[in-house]
């Protein structure tokens, strides 16, 4: 195979990535990564470097519109990213010292979470009565829906940080954007309304992504010929995703998707433990 | 929305719109870079063959800034590439500085420090000698 082919075919499992991951809300890099190691028998290295890439591609492709549409809770993000950031450089150390096929089995056990995080009902009241921290790091906000502006509060503040900060050393030991916790530490702990948790989550996904990013760049592991098909196809599946959301029922889409998931899993965590990485 | 302060020029909603904004043309930027020096790559070695199936770690043109605009000079098809990773990992970096900037005109000092913290961390994985 030439460089040529596994550009072409990188390119077409990249777009298909980044169009899954927009329509089930799991991030590029559930997919990039399987695709690289399984299919290509690329180093798991490289295949973190080039995931990282795809996790901050959806995110800031995908969160400009949701941020504009005022959606997003800004000061949220921006506070919950102190535990990811920290996380995110606290896991990309971690790395140095974890065998790469415990990084596999870590990877593939996060991925099956992730796919029953995506079948689980969420929240979608907004809470009435804020806990007492909610109210002094002005966390509680509004978001537009159909029926009008919502205003919500939030509780258990220290217990959605907590999560944040496993969410974070995963996402620097894995380079995932760990989506799947990051809604599960704002949906269950804080009782962020659904709508509002999924695109605050995004949001702080490119943050997060990019705190670990820049060091496995420093380290090697970002390699310029995948990361442009990457890039490439990533940004424009999740466009043409952002543009089918709208128009089609995912509800299935998201049940397939997470069986396939699942089925990568256990073969990757297989693999893990043969040693196969 | 605050009628009772004339003076509040800066709101939540402008903050939205410029990091909205950030977000858009950091990513269009740094995809319209990678596909520059993608075609020239593949121009250039399209027909040899991939080897990824080991980890050596890129060389120092890669994954440093100073490499990265050495190999620019010379016009390497990888380094155009690399710039465009740069940019879009400085995408949501950049996003944290406009909104430091955007908390400190509407005089919120705890979001002012709380962005700091955050932005401190990212610098300090960037130049804190983490490349071990």
């Amino acid at each position: 195979m030439t460089i040529l082919t596994f550009t072409l075919i990188l390119l077409l499992g990249a777009y298909l990535a980044g169009l899954a991951g927009s329509l089930t809300g799991l991030g590029g890099g559930v997919v990039i990564i399987p695709l690289l190691t399984l299919f290509f028998h690329v180093d798991i290295r490289y295949a973190i470097g080039a995931a990282l890439i795809a996790s901050i591609a959806t995110s800031s492709g995908s969160a400009s519109a949701y941020v504009k549409e005022g959606i997003t809770n800004i000061r949220l993000g921006m506070f919950l990213e102190i535990a990811t950031t920290a996380g995110a450089v606290l896991g990309a150390i971690l790395a140095i010292y974890t065998p790469v096929n415990i990084v596999a089995i870590l990877f593939g056990a996060t991925l099956i979470f992730s796919a029953a995080m995506t079948m689980r009902k969420k929240h979608e009241g907004a809470l009435a009565e804020g806990s007492q921290l909610s109210y002094l790091l002005k966390l509680n906000s509004s978001y537009p829906t159909k029926d009008g502006i919502i205003d919500y509060k939030l509780k258990n503040i220290g217990g959605g940080f907590s999560i944040m900060t496993l969410a974070g050393i995963l996402s620097g030991l894995l380079g995932i954007g760990s989506g799947a916790l990051k809604v599960l530490a704002m949906d269950s702990a804080m009782r962020v309304p659904f709508r509002v948790s999924t695109t605050t989550s995004n949001f702080m996904v490119g943050v997060t992504a990019a705190a670990s990013a820049v060091v496995y760049l420093q380290r090697g592991y970002i390699d310029p010929g995948i990361a442009f098909p990457v890039i490439i196809g990533v940004l424009a599946g999740a466009f043409t995703g952002s543009k089918l959301l709208m128009k089609i029922d995912v509800k299935w889409l998201k049940v397939i998707f997470s069986f396939a998931i699942t089925a990568i899993a256990l073969n990757m965590i297989y693999n893990g433990f043969n040693h196969k990485f | 929305m605050n009628n009772s302060k004339e003076t509040k020029r800066v709101t939540d909603y402008d903050m939205q719109q410029l990091i909205g904004q950030v977000l858009r043309y950091g990513v269009l930027i740094s995809g319209l870079v990678a596909i520059i020096g993608g075609i020239w790559y593949l121009f250039q070695q399209g027909s040899g063959l991939p080897d990824y199936g080991t980890f050596h770690g890129e060389g120092e043109g890669y994954t440093s800034l100073p490499g990265i605009i050495k190999g620019l000079g010379q016009g390497s098809a990888k380094e155009i590439i690399q710039l465009g990773v740069v940019i879009l990992i400085a995408t949501p970096i950049l996003r944290i500085v406009f909104s430091l900037v955007a908390f400190g005109m509407e005089r919120d000092k705890l979001y002012v420090l709380i962005t700091l913290i955050v932005l401190s961390i990212i610098l300090f994985s960037t130049f804190g000698g983490l490349s071990i």
